[in-house]
């Protein structure tokens, strides 16, 4: 595989009971990227997504990041599941945004952000503390940094969860619908955010309903409908000029 | 509406209004309750000053060393069976969620035979052990006559610590599943493990839910030890209890046993506030949302 390939899903397949949420699906992410996914309700972005962080288990196919195979270990002829350690040890390099933002709400702010560097990098707390404090100043919370979650707006909680992922350092940031809970005057400053990380050089896939957003930063646009990639290319191109019918037709809505 | 009552002098009487005095409305219902009450304490007060009691005997005891000395071990065995209590339901509880059949089989086996006998017959089934087994151990290792370790406290402990474990694993549980599911995947995003998963992120949130019942358990355990009594554990009621057969005042002694229970009762719900307090940090109370 290329060195600047990040992330490449090969024929991800995902079914829940009878019903498949993901047939075949393929992406290719190279490394500083900005992928957008867009697609209707149910077409299985947020499962792809979960099936890049093990958060899912997928039935078929495979996905590397960073050149190692996700959840696996080939041993022959053989996909060996990986222990939960492992499992744990590949999540580390990979960041998470959701949409309901989920800060651990008993941690303030700050703390929310040295978690994962204290407690699963084993960085000392002093270090993980100024370097929290940091973060937060970068999106825009220095002044709220012992403050609880219930005591941020639905924005600034997502600014924190945005700073707890950048602060494992991870490879990739996978961002699942990170404005969809806000209201809309909250949904440009963490756009904002998410515009300056991608601006230092952070890989994203970011699933979203944000056109917008997608066509100012985003370096390619995958378009999913039922479970299947209907359409993926430069974000101008997909966006502007859709080779596919169901494409032009969902962006039509969107922007209706 | 007729032109007069419009006119400015009549307006300005019905405005007048807004200068008299304002008066609550009267709780008749309460006046009546709180009457009620009082003659019916009065009544209780009387009852106790000229029935048959030597309150002398009362004062005498209160401070006995025999008394305090079971209120001690009332309250060692208190902590020691809670302890085994909260472990074994911690450990349970997480076997029951754990998604592995066979640990949550187990903790299901456990819940139903601890829930299911009372635990006065558990504890003479722990004490009298030695009837079934004679020595304990592993044979060729170690082992040792049943009577010499079934003791009083040791099988108390072990009766009612067990006992509560499964109650406590309820609660615990219940406890686990009141955290939401994105604090689980949140948790696992940034690579914790399973068990830095359950002790950072989700029994700290768990606790909220947990302590008020735990505090339940906790006080219910203090009244439950009482049960060691009759199996010669000298808890504070056993201990009563040797006195009034010598000297006969039985209910002199009950209301020194009584008046202890109560004062370790209000410390430990005084104890339990200031518990719910730390763990609902960070949560908007229910009471300042009401
Ligand atoms: N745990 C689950 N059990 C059963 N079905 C599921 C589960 N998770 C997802 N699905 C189904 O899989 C399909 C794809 O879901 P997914 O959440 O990935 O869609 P999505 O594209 O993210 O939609 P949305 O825009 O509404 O978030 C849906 O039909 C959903 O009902
Ligand atoms: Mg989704």
């Amino acid at each position: 595989m290329t060195k600047d390939i990040l992330v490449k899903a090969i024929d991800v397949t995902k079914s829940f009971e009878a019903f498949k949420a993901l047939d075949k699906v393929g992406m290719e992410v190279k490394r500083g990227e900005v992928a957008c996914i867009i697609g209707p309700s149910g077409s299985g972005k947020s499962t792809f997504l979960r099936c890049i962080n093990l958060l899912e288990r997928m039935d078929e196919g495979a996905i590397w990041v960073n050149d190692e195979l996700m959840g696996y270990r080939r041993d022959g002829n053989n996909l060996h599941e990986l222990s939960d350690k492992e499992i744990s040890r590949q999540r580390r390099r990979i960041g998470m945004v959701f949409q309901r933002f989920n800060l651990f709400p008993h941690l303030t702010a700050v703390e929310n952000v040295m978690e994962g560097p204290i407690q699963v990098l084993g960085h000392p707390a002093a270090k993980a503390r100024e370097e929290a404090l940091a973060l937060l100043a970068r999106v825009g919370l220095g002044d709220k940094a012992n403050h609880y979650p219930s005591e941020l707006s639905g924005g600034q909680q997502q600014r924190v969860a945005i700073a707890r992922a950048m602060g494992m350092q991870p490879d990739l940031i996978l961002f699942d619908e990170p404005t969809s809970a806000l209201d809309p005057e909250l949904v440009s400053e963490v756009l904002d955010v998410m515009k300056d990380l991608a601006a230092s050089g952070m890989t994203m896939i970011v699933v979203t309903h944000e056109l917008g957003f997608a066509r100012n930063v985003a370096n390619t646009v995958t378009f999913m409908e039922a479970g299947k990639v209907v359409e993926t290319g430069p974000a101008s191109e997909v966006l502007t000029a859709p080779k596919s019918a169901r494409t032009a037709e969902f962006i039509r809505a969107v922007h209706a | 509406m007729s032109t007069a009552e419009t006119s400015p002098t009549t307006l300005e009487q019905k405005y007048e209004i807004a200068h008299l005095k304002l008066v609550p409305k009267r709780h008749i219902g309460r006046t009546v309750a709180a009457g009620i009450v009082l003659l019916l304490l009065a009544a209780l007060i009387r009852a106790f000053s000229v029935g048959q009691i030597e309150w002398s005997y009362v004062s005498d005891f209160l401070f006995a060393p025999v008394i305090l000395q079971g209120l001690v071990n009332t309250l060692v065995m208190t902590v020691a069976a809670m302890a085994i209590g909260i472990v074994l339901g911690v450990v349970v509880a997480i076997m029951r969620i754990s998604g592995n059949p066979v640990l949550s089989w187990i903790a299901i086996g456990y819940l139903w035979l601890f829930r299911g006998a009372p635990a006065l017959l558990q504890l003479m089934i722990w004490f009298n052990l030695a009837l079934i087994f004679p020595t304990l151990g592993i044979p060729g290792l170690f082992e040792f006559r049943t009577v010499d370790v079934m003791t009083p406290f040791v099988a108390a402990m072990l009766g009612l610590g067990i006992q509560q474990g499964a109650y406590t694993s309820e609660v615990v549980r219940s406890g686990l599943l009141s955290v939401d599911a994105g604090q689980y995947e949140a948790a696992r995003t940034i690579g914790m493990t399973q068990m830095k998963m359950l002790r950072r992120i989700v029994l700290p949130q768990a606790m909220r839910v947990m302590v008020p019942p735990v505090g339940n358990e906790v006080i219910g355990m203090v009244k439950l030890t009482s049960l060691a009594s009759v199996i010669q554990f000298s808890e504070i009621l056993h201990n009563a209890q040797v006195i009034y057969y010598a000297n006969t005042r039985v209910l002199e002694l009950l209301l020194v046993a009584s008046f202890w229970y109560l004062v370790v009762v209000s410390v430990l719900s005084v104890i339990q506030q200031r518990i719910e307090r730390y763990y609902g940090r960070g949560s908007k109370s229910i009471r300042a949302s009401m």
